[in-house]
């Protein structure tokens, strides 16, 4: 059912789901699952490396760093174990795309792994998955169960002399972990601090020896690039972001719901797909990559939806959740619910992010219940300032930058609504009464 | 004897890089992987640090010390960020200070202001951060809300607790795991609600911290803070810093001493080789005994007859009687008369002149002490061998390592250590034998602990658990006096598996077959029978030492005091000749010593066969010298030791006794017998800080002063001699022991004048070989290691690399069987008695029990009892129980815990109300002499109440 103007998904990585199985070793092998891995299991690691950095398949962790580089950081002739760390921890809000892959086509993801562990000499990999998702869990259990019993896992792979074997680490439920060193030190079984940098990861990660580590839709590309050849792949998407990405949209829309498109979809025509703005609603503002990227007013929307484009439009394309806001929500109380969700998610470790999370929740908790005081928003913007901002590294991880970013953008972009509430010492959305009550 | 190298030896290590960069448009060279605040700091810029302590690990986590480096994408943390060649680093540009002020702001929003450390000491450095930056005001913000109130935790003995002042800095967590590896602190909670836990989230004061007070040593805050231990409390910078030593263990610890000038306010661990800052319980919370109200001021002469005990707890050790933890003054003083110094010292100098007079010098004997000064030691056996005219002069080293000593001696020729402690880093096995180093040697445990951790495997052999266990890749525990066989057995299996070092035993040693012989029944499976362990275990051990490249070795009273002592320690110094494991770093042979100055006190003589530097005074030539020095005809022969003396003076032999510092009541074995050898004697004179046990049986009882009243050296375990210094003057007329002694003398009609204890340590080193190329003048803060034939050195650490100063320089192998303890269980007596130290308190408890902390932390007797000894027993943890032996019988309290042995009871000997030497037997080991302190067949009941 196309309308005008919308765009039609493209299923590559969820090619299937919802209408066949694709999810058991005999449906994924449908689909030709596991193409990718034969082809590599015949190339030297070198060639796939090579081949995926071709490609250019960007992290879809949120950050776009080619994931072929990196693969080509991992020192050589360390004497050490190589290990691959898969990032399911999913926790950013409004991000609900690897669980797709994870529950849909679970075999995908272990087929993007053993690629990439082929490819960095990696024997041993570990998906780290988020502990709320229990379904993720199962699925991949299951499809682990089954690849191995097929030799897809274990010794000897296929015959190909590749021994490579994968584990489930079940996370406990907190957004650090999902940081690529917090994860790691949650997967050593200490608390999840992330670590300074440098020594990077694919140098010194796990228990010190060299570690590449993934977002799930990252290695689920890689492994339809080995199946299909980097020729093939680059004709999908924009130059600046090859392939389909998988987008999840929330919020004030008629349908949320994930979504898969070439990249070169724009995020108006993402939003359209989810059915537009709920009740005929006009739109405000859209945070187009998870919760920790700058806001886009209702008249940025015309931008593809790949990361240089984003770059572009003054924002980023993370982890391309797309949080849609009409034009009831009170964007100092949207901030507020932001703000929780940061100071609650700080590990704690850094003095500028434990503290300076907690007073940037403070101050515009004050400001939003109308006790905030002149001088409140530049306050706000100090404190900001002094704990972070894009790519700062004031502190040891960039959770602090992620809290950072939305409120000096919220409170550029609707500088006028932080006023007003500081001016009339109510929020001017709320009803007289139910502020009266509150 | 050539330096092999220095703990730190720079020419060990591969050369660093060296790297120039630019600080605040400043060029400096430094060692590449330095850090930029430290290459800061030496250019005099000063960044500001909270979470950053040199002596730590860097965290990184407060981010106040942030630079600007030239073309880095962010801004790195300097504490953590090593310099690079052609770095460019702005310290302080406009940016970086407003955010420095903002994250100072944040941190004093929800402070306590001013908090505890603020009020104590004056100190926060929050505080003064806030300072620095015009932020104290603090009208921007308003409190709380930053979560769950943070409560205060008083539970602590020695160190509050103040959550609301922490600022999560993670020094108190590296303070405690990585400086003195005791683990106890962590984090708990996350993000906003994290805050420091003890354990698994336990008060201070019931987790398994040991109250060393590293925590709030480096804590820049109020949040741990230790608690005052003097009377009174003042800001840091207004006191003045003392630099000395502590006065407990061998360990020698260099401490920071704070004062007004009238009275001591705190202890601070001091940089050194020997503690790397680092202190224990004792040395950091222990020294208000100098302090205490019950310290002796003037001379007192006794008045009441007979000669005696006065006191309900020294006329009688028994169940029953009164038990108070420290003498009664109100019970003892009205047998004394306070006299002038002139009257007590003529008294002491006529009687002594008599009974030498009347009975010849052999009559008369001295007890020194190992917490005295080296010089203090000096003179002392001067004063008993050149005016007395008698070699009777002995002190507690009899009864600590005298039998480790005379195997050393006779093994390798010196009884000093071949290496320091510190060097267990280069080991890559460490053999722990008969030590609870945790305990009584603190701080050389933290660096065993840490060697450990960085892959030094420990062997940890002892009948009672030490804590040390906890790090060791073996844990054996024998059957208590079972040493020889076990120690037999291993070098039985370094011979039958080849693991002898061939060409060190050819080259170097003399009588290893005779060795080979010895040991050659003890198979593992004939030791294991008599040792309580299975013989695989025994192969595993012998493997792990035997096979190590470089194996050091550490010993202390669970080896020396039995009758089987040297033989315990023969076998030691066979296990080591054997595998060549002596000599280069990493190896090597180290009794440790027990008291602050045994080593000292033995270099100066203070032993009855020998001059200072352990020069045998029935040597001929050597006495000539000796007696060309000192101006005196000396006694040709060796005098007797302490518990030789103790049998003496109960025979009637020895009449006249002078009494440094010793309390012989307390700490020498079968107490029902020294009470009446002290009571028999004709005259005592007892020279002390307190009233002691012993001194109820003194004639004469003359006020000395503590080691922070004093000038002097010490000397610890490592041959480190040290300067201690005085840091405030004696109580009353109490005056300095040396002083003392050279009034005296010189009142005996021998002239003893020296203007300060340098001008004695400066005789003293005159006369000894050893201590060649020290003079009091070059010690400096650190001291120096003897020998130092390198007055430019700091001494050398690994001794005998070439050969050994024995006549032939061949180390010499001397085989021992193995031989059962003196008095085994039997029906009557079905336990073991083991006794030693705890913690918390020091020797006869004479200082500890009077030390505010320390008797708060362990404040009353108790005797270890195994559970499945105590379920046999019917006696439950707390207990009142009755211990006996066929020497006396003492009430005391069960504690219940699978730390000892099953079967054997361990009773620390500090506490008066329930003495354990009232217990010991009192049989010596025919070599070194030093009693059976830690063996003997013991009864122990439930008391019933009311019976
Ligand atoms: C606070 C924080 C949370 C993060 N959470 C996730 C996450 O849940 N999943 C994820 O894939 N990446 C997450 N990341 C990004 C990872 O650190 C890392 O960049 C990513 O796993 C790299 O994989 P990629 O290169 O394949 O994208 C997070 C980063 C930060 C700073
Ligand atoms: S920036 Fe925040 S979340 Fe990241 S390590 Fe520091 S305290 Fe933890
Ligand atoms: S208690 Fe003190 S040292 Fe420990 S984290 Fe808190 S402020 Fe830092
Ligand atoms: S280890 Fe010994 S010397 Fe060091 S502080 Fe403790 S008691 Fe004093
Ligand atoms: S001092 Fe460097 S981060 Fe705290």
């Amino acid at each position: 059912m196309t309308a005008p103007g919308l765009a039609t998904e493209k299923r590559v990585l969820l090619e299937g789901v919802g209408v066949r199985d694709v999810k058991s070793l005999a449906g994924y092998r449908s689909r030709r699952g596991y193409e990718g891995l034969k082809r590599a299991l015949a190339m030297t690691p070198e060639a796939i490396t090579a081949e995926v950095q071709r490609s250019n398949v960007r992290g879809r962790g949120g950050a776009g760093f080619p994931a072929g580089r990196k693969w080509g950081f991992v020192p050589k002739g360390t004497g050490k174990p190589v290990y691959l760390a898969c990032n399911a921890d999913e926790s950013e809000p409004g991000t609900f795309k690897d669980r797709q892959i994870m529950e849909m086509v679970p075999h995908l993801l272990i087929e993007g792994c053993l690629v990439a562990c082929r490819a960095i000499g990696a024997k041993v990999g570990y998906i780290y998955v988020r502990g709320e998702y229990p379904l993720s869990i199962r699925a991949l259990e299951e499809a682990l169960d089954e690849a191995r019993a097929a030799n897809l896992l274990g010794k000897d792979i296929l015959g190909s002399g590749f021994d490579c074997d994968l584990w489930v680490h079940n996370g406990a439920g907190a957004y650090i972990c999902g940081e690529e060193t917090g994860l790691l030190s949650s997967l050593e079984g200490g608390r999840g601090y992330p670590r300074i940098k440098p020594p990077f990861p694919a140098v010194a990660g796990l228990w010190g020896c060299p570690t590449i580590i993934n977002n799930v839709e990252t290695l689920a590309a890689a492994a339809i690039v080995m199946r299909d050849g980097a020729d093939e792949y680059l004709k999908t998407g924009t130059p600046d972001t090859p392939g389909t990405r998988i987008y999840g949209v929330s919020g004030h829309v008629e349908r949320p719901g994930w979504f898969e498109f070439e990249t070169s979809v724009t995020l108006r025509q993402v939003i359209d797909a989810a059915g537009g703005v709920w009740k005929g609603r006009r739109l405000k503002a859209v945070i187009p990559g998870g919760s920790s990227v700058p806001v886009l007013r209702a008249d940025e929307i015309d931008v593809a939806c790949d990361f240089g484009s984003m770059q572009k439009a003054g924002t980023f394309m993370g982890s391309a959740g797309v949080i849609v806001m009409d034009e009831t929500t009170c964007m100092v109380d949207a901030l507020l619910n932001l703000m929780e969700f940061y100071h609650h998610e700080s590990c704690g470790q850094c003095t500028p992010c434990r503290e300076g999370t907690g007073w940037l929740e403070k101050l515009v908790r004050r400001i939003e219940s109308g006790e905030g005081r002149p001088g409140d928003v530049a306050l706000l913007a100090s404190v900001a300032e002094t704990i972070g901002g894009a790519g700062a590294g004031k502190t040891i991880c960039f959770l602090a930058d992620s809290a950072v970013m939305p409120t000096r953008s919220f409170t550029l972009k609707f500088r006028e609504e932080f006023e007003a509430h500081v001016r009339e010492k109510r929020c001017p959305f709320r009803k007289a009464t139910a502020h009266a009550q509150a | 004897m050539t330096p092999v190298s220095a703990p730190d030896a720079p020419a060990a290590k591969p050369a660093t890089r060296m790297v120039t960069l630019a600080v605040d448009g400043r060029s400096i060279t430094v060692p590449e992987g330095t850090s930029v605040w430290e290459a800061a700091r030496r250019l005099g810029i000063d960044i500001p640090v909270l979470c950053h302590d040199p002596r730590m690990k860097p965290v990184g986590v407060c981010r106040l010390c942030v630079v600007d480096a030239k073309g880095q994408r962010v801004n790195p943390a300097s504490c953590v960020r090593g310099c690079e060649e052609g770095m460019e680093v702005r310290t302080d540009t406009p940016d970086l200070e407003r955010r420095r002020k903002v994250l100072v702001e944040l941190l004093l929003a929800d402070h306590p202001s001013p908090c505890e450390r603020q009020r104590a000491t004056g100190d926060c450095d929050l505080e003064a951060l806030g300072a620095r930056y015009g932020v104290l005001e603090r009208q921007r913000w308003h409190r709380g809300g930053g979560g769950p109130a943070k409560p205060a935790d008083p539970s602590s003995k020695v160190i509050s607790v103040d959550h609301a002042s922490c600022i999560l800095c993670d020094r108190c967590i590296r303070g405690c795991d990585d400086l003195q590896s005791n683990e106890v602190i962590g984090r708990n909670g996350k993000g906003f609600l994290a805050r420091i836990g003890f354990d698994d989230d336990r008060p201070m004061g019931d987790s398994t911290c040991v109250s060393c007070g590293e925590c709030a040593a480096v804590c820049p805050t109020g949040a741990l803070v230790s608690r005052p231990v003097g009377a009174t409390e003042a800001p840091r910078a207004s006191l003045k810093a003392v630099k000395s030593v502590c006065p407990y263990c061998g360990v020698g610890c260099a401490i920071t001493y704070f004062t007004d000038g009238r009275t001591v306010v705190s202890a601070e661990g001091r940089e050194s080789p020997v503690n790397h800052g680092r202190l224990c319980v004792k040395g950091r919370y222990g020294f208000d005994y100098s302090l205490h109200p019950q310290r002796l001021r003037r001379p007192l002469i006794r008045i009441s007859r007979p000669r005696g005990a006065l006191s309900g707890e020294v006329k009688d050790s028994s169940a029953g009687t009164r038990r108070r933890k420290v003498v009664d003054y109100a019970e003892i003083l009205p047998h004394f008369r306070e006299a002038s110094w002139e009257e007590a010292l003529d008294l002491v100098a006529k009687r002594f002149g008599e009974i030498r007079a009347a009975s010849g010098p052999g009559s008369l004997a001295g007890f020194g002490s190992a917490k005295c000064s080296n010089e203090e030691a000096y003179l002392f056996q001067k004063l008993v061998r050149a005016v007395f005219g008698t070699n009777n002069v002995d002190h507690c080293t009899r009864l600590c390592h005298a039998s480790s000593v005379a195997a050393l001696l006779e093994g390798i020729g010196s009884g000093a250590v071949s290496n320091v402690f510190a060097d267990v880093k280069h080991a890559d096995v460490a053999m722990l034998i008969g030590t609870n180093t945790t305990e009584n040697h603190p701080v050389a445990a933290t660096f065993f602990k840490e060697a450990a951790k960085n892959g030094t495997k420990l062997i940890v052999i002892d009948p009672r658990r030490p804590h040390t266990a906890d790090f060791a890749t073996h844990y054996v525990r024998f059957r208590p006096g079972t040493d020889v066989a076990f120690l037999n057995a291993m070098l039985h299996v370094i011979v039958a598996e080849g693991m002898v070092d061939e060409a060190f035993v050819a080259a170097r040693t003399t009588g290893f077959e005779a060795l080979k012989a010895t040991v050659a029944k003890y198979t593992p499976e004939f030791a294991a029978e008599i040792c309580g362990v299975t013989a695989e275990e025994i192969r595993a051990v012998a493997r792990t030492y035997g096979s190590a490249k470089a194996a050091i070795m550490f010993w202390g009273m669970g080896i020396s005091q039995h009758t089987t002592g040297t033989d315990n320690a023969r076998c030691l110094i066979a296990l080591c000749l054997a595998t060549g494991n002596i000599g280069r770093p990493g190896t090597g042979l180290h009794p440790l010593r027990g008291q602050n100055n045994v080593q000292g006190a033995s270099d100066a003589g203070l032993i009855p066969m020998v001059f200072p530097d352990y020069q045998p005074v029935e040597d001929a030539g050597i006495r000539a010298r000796f007696e060309k020095a000192w101006g005196r005809t000396l006694d040709p022969k060796r005098g007797l030791t302490v518990v030789e003396i103790m049998k003496a003076a109960l025979e009637g032999r020895v009449k006249g006794m002078y009494m440094m510092g010793e309390n012989p009541f307390m700490s020498d074995p079968n107490q029902n017998k020294v009470r009446r050898a002290l009571s028999s004697l004709d005259f005592l004179v007892v020279q002390d800080i307190f009233l002691t046990e012993t001194a109820e049986f003194a004639d004469v009882i003359l006020p000395a002063s503590t080691a922070l009243e004093k000038d002097g050296t010490y000397t610890n375990s490592d041959r480190r001699v040290q300067v201690g210094r005085k840091v405030v003057e004696p109580p009353g007329e109490a005056r300095e022991d040396w002083r003392i002694l050279c009034d005296v003398a010189t009142r005996m009609g021998y002239p003893m004048r020296y203007g300060s204890a340098a001008e004695v340590f400066d005789e003293l080193a005159s006369l000894s070989p050893a201590l060649r190329g020290l003079s009091h003048a070059n010690l400096g803060d650190a001291g120096k290691l003897w020998p130092c034939p390198d007055p430019e050195t700091d001494g050398i650490n690994v001794l005998f690399d070439a050969d050994f100063p024995t006549p032939d320089g061949r180390g010499r192998f001397v085989p021992a069987e193995w031989m059962p303890a003196a008095e085994l269980p039997d029906g009557e007596y079905p336990m073991v008695l083991n006794t030693g130290r705890v913690l918390e308190h020091w020797h006869t408890g004479s200082m500890t029990r009077r030390s505010k902390a320390l008797d708060a932390l362990e404040p009353a007797a108790f005797a270890e009892i195994h559970p499945e000894d105590a379920a046999r027993l019917g006696i439950a943890d707390g207990d009142a129980i009755r211990v006996t032996t066929r020497r006396g019988t003492i009430a005391t309290t069960a504690r219940v815990g699978d730390r000892t042995h099953p079967g054997s009871l361990f009773i620390p000997f500090h506490f008066r109300e329930a003495p354990a030497n009232c217990l010991t037997n009192d049989a010596l080991d025919p070599f070194g002499k030093i009693p059976e302190f830690k063996f003997c067949a013991v009864r122990v009941e439930r008391i019933v109440p009311g019976s």
